[in-house]
C-alpha cells in the first residue's frame, strides 16, 4: 500500500510485536511469589535468632548461601539461565535451616543445602520438576547422616528457663546445654511429664505459641508462623484449605488416639502447636511444585500428611513426622494428580443453579 | 445480585479513558480499503469492477454460498482497484478499494421505513443475510444463521450480550448508551425471529449506568436486564448462558443444544436498522485505546478505514508502540501492519507501548494451579502446554481435553511462569487438524 500523505503525524512503528493473544498479563511471577514467602518467613526467623543466639543466625546464613551457590553452580556446568535471584534457592535454604537445631555444627547445613538444591531439586531438572520438597530432602538427608547433631537442641533463651531446666533434671542424661523439645519429651516420658516441665497446660499451650521453648530454629512460634501463613493466604498464593486440613487432621486423630486413658483422651493442641507441623502446614504442605494442582488433590494431600504424621508421631520411632509425611505425600501427588482433576465443563446435562 | 460464573479472571479493566466519551464520526478518509473476507466462512465475491462509480450501501460483494455475508459500500466514491490489501484477521485479502467522494450519498430506494410487526421471520432473516449482519462482539458470525437454528432445535431463550468482559472495550458500552431503543427493538425483533418468550439482556456490574437505562428502556417489555459479577470472559457465549441460565452447553455442542441464542448488543443495534430502515452494516463503533493513544475515543467509522486514520483522528501516539491488537487485548489480534482495515469485527483497536510487551521470560510450570482455577473449561491447561511443548497433541486431545479449550487466555493471565498456555494449545490443535487432514485426503 501507497504511504498516505495524511498520516505525518503517526510515527511508523518499525517493528510490531507479534504474539498469539492474550496480550495482557497479571504482576504475578515466580520470582515475586518465591521472595514474598520469603519475607513471610522473615518474622519466624528473626524471632528464632532471638531464641537462639547467633549460632541461628550462622546456621540459616549458611543454609541460604549453601542453597543459593549451589543452584548457581549447577546452573552454570549446565550451562543454564542463572536463576538464583527468583528467590527459590533462598527459601529453600530458609526452610531448610528453619527445620535444623541452633547450635548444628557448620558443615552439616551446607550439605544439607546440598542435598536440598543438588540432589532434589536439580536431578531433576529444577524448579517445577522436582517431585520432592528439596528442603524436606535435605533435612532427611542430614536427618540419616547425622542424627545426633540433628536431635542436639539449643535452650530456648527467652523466659521458662527455669521450668525447662526442672525437666532436665529429670531427663539427666542429656547434655546440659540442650533441652528437649516437647514433642521429644512427650515420646520419652510422658504427657504428664512434658506439662510439669511447663508448670501446667496452659503454660505449656502459651510456651509453645509464642515459642519460649527448645526445638528448630523455624518450628518454635507457632503464632508468627500462622502470621505469616494468613498473608500468604490472603494473597492468595496457597489455599486455606490445605493448613486446615493437615492441622485439623493431626488435632482430630492425636484427640482420638494419643490419649494413655482410651479413646479421645488426647490433647490435640498439644500436638497442633508443637513439632513442625505449623511450618510444615503453611510452608511446605503448601509448597506448589510438589503438592497437588487443585484444591481437592491438596485437600487430599493434606489430610494424607497429617495421617502420616500422627502416626509418626504416636506409633513410631521419631518424636516428629511432619517431614517424613509431606516426603511420603509427594510421592503419591502424581497419582493424585492422575485421578483428581475438574470436571470439565459441559459435564452437568442438567442446569446447575448457582447462586 | 449479580450471578457469577466459575474461573475466570479480573483484569484491569482500562475502560475509564473511553467510557465517558460519547461516539464521534469519523470523517470520511479519502479511500476505504474493503475486504471481501471478514469472518469465518467462504470469502464474498466482488460484484463490482475497477472503474465503477458506487453509492452508500451498494451492494458490492454478494456472498458466495450463503454462509459468507454481503458487502456493502460504506460511502459514495469510485472503485480504483480490487487486489490484495492488508486485512487484519487473514494478514492480506482481497479487498476492493473505494476511492470516497465525500458526499456520502446513499443508494436511491435503500433506504425505506418498515415495521417489523408486519414482516415474517423468513422475511427478516433474508433482510438482516442481504444487509450482511454478523455478530459485533468480535466473532463475527453470521447472524441470519444463528437467529434460524436448524428445526429440530427448540430456543426458547433469547440472550443479549451487553457484557463487554475485555479490557479498554467500551464500543458496546456506548452502544448502548447512545442506542438503548435500537437494541430494545432490534432485540424484540430477534425475539420475533426466533418465537421466543424469554430474553435476558446481561450487563456487567461496572457498567452501572448501562444497566440503569436499559433497566427504564426494557419497561414494559418481555426483556429482563440481569447483572453480572465483573468477570472476564463472560462476554463468551458459553460463560454468559451459564451466568444467566444456569445451564451449561455440553462439550461440541452449541448453545442452541441447550435452547438459548445469544446476540451482542451492537448486532441486535445492527438488526434493528436493517429491518427497519434497510440500513446495511456498513460502519461500526470502534474503541480506539491504549496507554499510547494521546486522545482515546469511541468512533464510528466505515469498513475499511485503515487504522493509521483512526489512531491519526485519535491524535496519533504518545510513545513507542509495541502492539497493535484488533479486538480486545485478552482475545485480540496482534496486528502486522498499522493499515490493516476496520472490518464488521472489529470492536476496537488498542495500541500497548513497547515497554508494556515484554512480561518477562517463560519458565517452566512450577505446577501452582492457577490456570486450572482460572480455566472457565475447567480443563488442566498447564498439562496442556506441557503436552505441546513434547509434541504430545493427541494426547492432549484424547485425554485431555483439548478441543474443549476456547482459548479465552485466563490460563495464560494468571501464569506466573509467563507460559503462552493458548499458544502451546493452539499449536496443538493445528498440528492434530493437519494430522487430521493428512487421514482424510489419504484415505481419499
Amino acid at each position: 500500500m501507497e504511504p498516505k500523505e495524511n498520516s505525518s503525524n503517526i510515527q511508523k512503528p518499525e517493528k510490531l510485536v507479534i504474539t498469539s493473544s492474550p496480550h495482557v498479563h497479571d504482576t504475578e511471577s515466580v520470582s515475586k511469589i518465591m521472595w514474598i514467602v520469603n519475607l513471610t518467613l522473615l518474622p519466624a526467623a528473626i524471632f528464632s535468632v532471638i531464641n537462639f543466639g547467633l549460632p541461628a543466625l550462622i546456621t540459616m546464613l549458611i543454609c541460604i548461601a549453601g542453597s543459593a551457590a549451589c543452584e548457581a553452580a549447577i546452573q552454570y556446568w549446565r550451562k543454564k539461565e542463572i536463576t538464583v535471584n527468583d528467590g527459590s534457592a533462598v527459601l529453600t535454604g530458609l526452610l531448610l535451616a528453619m527445620c535444623l537445631p541452633a547450635g548444628i555444627p557448620w558443615y552439616i547445613p551446607l550439605i544439607g543445602s546440598v542435598a536440598a538444591i543438588g540432589i532434589a531439586k536439580h536431578t531433576m531438572g529444577g524448579l517445577g520438576h522436582n517431585v520432592f520438597n528439596p528442603a524436606h530432602i535435605g533435612r532427611a538427608f542430614i536427618m540419616a547422616s547425622y542424627p545426633v547433631a540433628m536431635t542436639t537442641w539449643a535452650v530456648s533463651r527467652i523466659g521458662n528457663n527455669a521450668d525447662f531446666s526442672g525437666a532436665m533434671s529429670k531427663i539427666g542424661s542429656l547434655d546440659a546445654v540442650t533441652s528437649a523439645t516437647p514433642l521429644g519429651i512427650l515420646k520419652q516420658q510422658g504427657y504428664d511429664a512434658l506439662v510439669s516441665s511447663f508448670g501446667g497446660q496452659m503454660e505449656m499451650y502459651k510456651a509453645l505459641l509464642i515459642g519460649n521453648r527448645g526445638g528448630s530454629l523455624g518450628e518454635t512460634s507457632a503464632v508468627l508462623l500462622i502470621l505469616g501463613g494468613l498473608v500468604l493466604i490472603i494473597k492468595k498464593y496457597i489455599k486455606w484449605q490445605v493448613p486446615l486440613v493437615m492441622i485439623g487432621t493431626v488435632g482430630l486423630l492425636t484427640w482420638a488416639f494419643g490419649g494413655k486413658a482410651g479413646l479421645f483422651t488426647g490433647d490435640p493442641v498439644l500436638h497442633m502447636i508443637s513439632g513442625g507441623l505449623i511450618l510444615g502446614a503453611f510452608f511446605m504442605a503448601t509448597d506448589m511444585v510438589t503438592t497437588p494442582m487443585t484444591t481437592k488433590g491438596q485437600m487430599l494431600f493434606a489430610a494424607g500428611c497429617g495421617i502420616i504424621t500422627v502416626l509418626i508421631r504416636l506409633y513410631g520411632g521419631y518424636p516428629e513426622g511432619v517431614c517424613y509425611s509431606i516426603l511420603l505425600m509427594n510421592a503419591v501427588t502424581p497419582l493424585i494428580d492422575r485421578y483428581i482433576f475438574p470436571v470439565k465443563f459441559g459435564s452437568h446435562p442438567e442446569p446447575v443453579k448457582r447462586s | 445480585m449479580f450471578r457469577k460464573i466459575k474461573g475466570g479472571v479480573h483484569p484491569h479493566d482500562e475502560k475509564k479513558s473511553t467510557e465517558d466519551r460519547k461516539i464521534e464520526y469519523l470523517p470520511i478518509p479519502q479511500k476505504l480499503f474493503i475486504p471481501v473476507h471478514q469472518h469465518i466462512g467462504q470469502a464474498s465475491i466482488p460484484v463490482v469492477k475497477v472503474g465503477d462509480p458506487v453509492k452508500k450501501g451498494q451492494l458490492i460483494a454478494d456472498s458466495a454460498d450463503g454462509r459468507g455475508t454481503p458487502v456493502h459500500c460504506p460511502t459514495s466514491g469510485k472503485v480504483t482497484e480490487i487486489g490484495n490489501f492488508p486485512n487484519p484477521i487473514y494478514g492480506s485479502s482481497l479487498s476492493i478499494v473505494v476511492e470516497t467522494d465525500g458526499l456520502d450519498e446513499w443508494q436511491e430506494n435503500l433506504l425505506t421505513g418498515r415495521n417489523y410487526e408486519n414482516l415474517t421471520p423468513a422475511e427478516m432473516i433474508d433482510i438482516i443475510f442481504k444487509n450482511g449482519i454478523v455478530g459485533m462482539g468480535g466473532a463475527a458470525f453470521p447472524t441470519h444463521i444463528k437467529l434460524a437454528p436448524p428445526k429440530d432445535k427448540h430456543i426458547d431463550t433469547l440472550i443479549v450480550n451487553g457484557a463487554e468482559c475485555e479490557p479498554y472495550l467500551t464500543s458496546d458500552y456506548r452502544t448502548m448508551i447512545e442506542f438503548p431503543d435500537d437494541i430494545v427493538r432490534g432485540t424484540l425483533i430477534a425475539m420475533k425471529i426466533l418465537n421466543v418468550q424469554k430474553c435476558y439482556l446481561g450487563i456487567e456490574i461496572n457498567k452501572p449506568k448501562a444497566i440503569a437505562l436499559m433497566l427504564e428502556k426494557c419497561k414494559g417489555t418481555p426483556i429482563e436486564v440481569v447483572e453480572l459479577e465483573t468477570r472476564y470472559p463472560q462476554g463468551a457465549e458459553k460463560m454468559m448462558i451459564l451466568a444467566i441460565t444456569g445451564k451449561e452447553v455440553p462439550s461440541g455442542k452449541l448453545p442452541m443444544d441447550v435452547g438459548c441464542v445469544v446476540q451482542n448488543v451492537g448486532s441486535l443495534k445492527a438488526v434493528a436498522d436493517a429491518v427497519e430502515k434497510n440500513i446495511p452494516l456498513i460502519e461500526r463503533v470502534v474503541t480506539v485505546a491504549g496507554s499510547t493513544v494521546k486522545d482515546p475515543k469511541n468512533v464510528m467509522a466505515k469498513l475499511g478505514t485503515p487504522f493509521s486514520e483512526l489512531f491519526n483522528y485519535c491524535g496519533g501516539f504518545t510513545g513507542k508502540n509495541g502492539k497493535l491488537i484488533m479486538g480486545g487485548p485478552m482475545m485480540g489480534i496482534a496486528q502486522v501492519n498499522i493499515d490493516a482495515v476496520v472490518v464488521k469485527a472489529t470492536s476496537g483497536i488498542v495500541a500497548i507501548a513497547e515497554k508494556e510487551t515484554d512480561i518477562g521470560i517463560e519458565r517452566a510450570c512450577i505446577r501452582c494451579g492457577r490456570c486450572i482455577e482460572a480455566c472457565t473449561m475447567h480443563l488442566r491447561p498447564n498439562t496442556l502446554s506441557i503436552l505441546s511443548e513434547k509434541g504430545q497433541h493427541q494426547t492432549a486431545q484424547t485425554d485431555y481435553d483439548l478441543m474443549d479449550c476456547v482459548e479465552c487466555g485466563c490460563c495464560y493471565y494468571v501464569c506466573p511462569s509467563r507460559r503462552n498456555i493458548v499458544h502451546y494449545i493452539r499449536q496443538s490443535k493445528a498440528k492434530n487438524a493437519m494430522v487430521r487432514n493428512a487421514i482424510k485426503t489419504g484415505s481419499k
